[in-house]
């Protein structure tokens, strides 16, 4: 500091570049805890997870893991149902949100946003409580069975549930906020003037939708069915609950492996592969979409 | 384009109304636009000139009244069958589109055939001096250059009806004065029927072949330039239209007395209902030596000079506590030798200058 009279023509060029530096610091400090738990409870696991992957029943380095997963059919069909099921909830959300978005986005702001409480509602409730009910719902004697025949709509009660309908019906009710979401960002994000061109140009209001609003609609609806489609690779518990165990997909293979089988081997490469699988979608698909916007986020 | 065509048609608007709730967006409005006119509507913002606009694009249902574009009755078309080109205010240029895929946008509509498609696009492109901008993206583009892009997509279906919403207010001034000039010259090539809305009244003066000044939904004065800016037809349109001072007159059989001085003044007066002498800043003289030979004086003193570089203002106070300002060029020492605050000083205006208007409520 007996030098700062040297200094006085630099300006406080020192200081100034000390305090920058604190502050980046001071930031870094802030973000450890996170930096912390991701490293905890995502790498160390995933790591390890990796490694019994490759441990044997013997105890050592094998590749048998991976060797049974490509021979046994069991594990394809497997691996085709937890596709299926995904791309058909995806499908199915689709067609039920984007219009449900469309429609309010068109709405005034009040009941927009009442109708997107609605939509949040149930994304609040336990995702148990949620599968369940529509077990009470769907079930041989339930509501829906009963009413249905009460109003002549068919005679005999319709099997519904521990099937691919059940799953399907109760997969396309949980994920569709998640499809919700970024669909209606994105179309609140249309300016107006944007269609009003569009019909001063000469489209008609079907053109108009087709060639300007869909359009813009897009990059949503991708991020959207993308979060879909990669939550529904990994769901549990309402296909094990609805599926009746004649829908099965990877994650209940992974629990019957362990808890029927104790083979963590097994379960871990499982868990490998459906990992690769979902970064493989997601390395795919930020190629297309931007994945910020998944979280219904800006642009 | 070809002359002899009739590109251009006249627009008819007959009692058009629009109340939202009780305020009255459009009050019982009649206008003639001739056809290739440029024609603006002039207006602080909420005085409707946009809702009329709107009507004219089809965007606002009227509650009564009737639109034609030529001998067509159109206030029930919808917009997309009006064919009228319409400027946005952001220029609504679609982003997922290129500059060439916006231009294209409209023929594409009309199913015009992909080789003339192309070589229009061009065309209005060059039009608009963007000539080989059809592949950029419109995030590349900067604000002046999505404006043209914006203007090209609005004539290249060569529409015979042009409106345009407040094109250039985002703009800042050295291109906005550029863009005004550009635009007057490019309706003098095209000729079709301009209707433009703005708020800012320089502006309008430079473009306008007529200025329809609006106001609470109704239309206040529909004239040239000259004559809004000269002869006023009441306080409101003086007051938006340039600086002006108000001085309280009074009659006395056919003489019009300021201060109990008969006025001298050139244009007609109203026979009944009350006045107010209209005063424009540019046109008062300092001094009494006037060359003119009719002219009305006023001793006055001055009470602020202030510089604005292409000119002084200097605002002063009459006898009766009236405020009357002075605005004059600069030219050498003109600045040095000008009167100090609470100097006495004479201030002349010519009789040709002294607009006598309606004092009315508007």
């Amino acid at each position: 500091m007996s030098d700062l009279s040297l200094t006085i023509p630099r300006g406080n060029s020192e200081g100034l570049r000390r305090d920058g530096a604190l502050e980046r610091l001071k930031l870094f400090g802030l973000s450890s805890p996170a930096l912390l738990m991701v490293l905890v409870i995502l790498v160390i696991p995933v790591g390890w997870l990796f490694y019994v992957s490759f441990i044997g029943a013997n105890g050592q380095f094998s590749l048998e893991n991976y060797e049974r997963m490509m021979k046994r059919k069991s594990y394809y069909r497997i691996f085709v149902t937890t596709f299926q099921v995904s791309l058909l909830t995806t499908g199915l959300c689709i067609l039920i949100g984007y219009p449900l978005a469309y429609f309010m986005s068109q709405l005034p702001k009040r009941l927009a946003n009442l109708a997107l409480i609605t939509v949040l509602v149930p994304f609040w409730t336990s995702l148990l409580v949620r599968t369940y009910a529509w077990l009470v719902l769907l079930q041989k004697q339930g509501l829906v069975n009963q009413w249905a025949m009460s109003l002549g709509l068919w005679d005999e009660p319709i099997k519904m549930v521990h099937n691919m309908t059940g799953t399907l019906i109760g997969m396309v009710h949980i994920m569709l906020p998640f499809l919700i979401l970024p669909v209606y960002n994105a179309m609140k994000a249309i300016d107006h003037d944007y269609l009003k061109a569009a019909s001063n140009l000469g489209a008609s209001p079907r053109r108009a939708f087709w060639t300007v609003f869909f359009p813009l609609s897009l990059p949503g609806l991708l991020a959207g069915s993308l979060m879909v489609f990669v939550l529904c690779l990994g769901f549990f518990v309402t296909p094990a609950v609805l599926g009746g165990g004649k829908v099965i997909m990877v994650s209940m293979k992974i629990v019957s492996n362990i808890e029927l089988f104790v083979n963590w081997g097994a379960a871990s490469a499982l868990g490998v592969v459906l990992l690769m699988l979902t970064t493989a979608i997601l390395w795919l698909a930020s190629r297309f979409v931007t994945l910020g916007k998944m979280t219904g986020g800006g642009h | 384009m070809t002359e002899g065509l009739p590109n251009a048609l006249p627009i008819t608007v007959r009692n058009v109304t629009k109340t939202y709730g009780s305020v009255h967006a459009l009050n019982d409005v009649s206008l003639d636009v001739k056809s290739g006119e440029f024609l603006t509507l002039l207006g602080p913002s909420g005085s409707g000139k946009t809702t009329l606009l709107m009507v004219l694009a089809g965007f606002t249902r009227p509650d009564n009244g009737s639109l034609k574009f030529g001998e067509d009755e159109v206030i029930r078309k919808p917009p997309h069958l009006r064919d009228v080109g319409m400027v946005f205010q952001n220029y609504a240029l679609f982003p997922h589109m290129t500059v060439a895929g916006n231009v294209g946008y409209p023929l594409r509509l009309r199913k015009v055939g992909k080789a003339e498609i192309a070589e229009r696009v061009e065309r209005a492109l060059e039009t608009v001096q963007l000539g080989g901008y059809g592949t950029r993206r419109i995030s590349q583009l900067s604000g002046g250059q999505k404006q043209r892009v914006a203007v090209a997509r609005a004539i290249v279906f060569e529409p015979r009806i042009l409106l345009m919403d407040e094109p250039l207010s985002a703009l800042d001034k050295k291109l906005r004065d550029q863009m005004q000039i550009e635009l007057r010259s490019l309706h003098e090539t095209l000729g079709m029927t301009t209707v433009y809305v703005t708020h800012d009244q320089r502006e309008a003066l430079t473009m306008s072949d007529r200025i329809a000044v609006v106001n609470h939904g109704k239309i206040m004065q529909l004239a040239t330039p000259q004559q809004l800016y000269d002869v006023p037809a009441n306080r409101f349109v003086a007051d938006f239209i340039g600086d002006s001072t108000f001085l309280p007159v009074t009659r006395q059989g056919d003489q019009i007395l300021y201060a109990g001085t008969p006025l001298n003044h050139a244009g007609k007066v109203a026979a009944a209902g009350k006045l107010v002498l209209m005063v424009r800043p540019e046109r008062v003289r300092l001094g009494a030596n006037n060359p003119s030979e009719v002219a009305n004086t006023f001793n006055a003193t001055v009470t602020n000079v202030v510089y604005q570089g292409d000119s002084y203002l200097m605002y002063t106070r009459l006898p009766d506590g009236s405020q009357l300002s002075l605005r004059g060029g600069i030219r050498g020492d003109i600045v040095a030798d000008l009167p100090a605050v609470g100097d006495a000083v004479t201030l002349s205006l010519d009789a040709a200058d002294t607009v006598l208007i309606e004092d009315e409520d508007v």
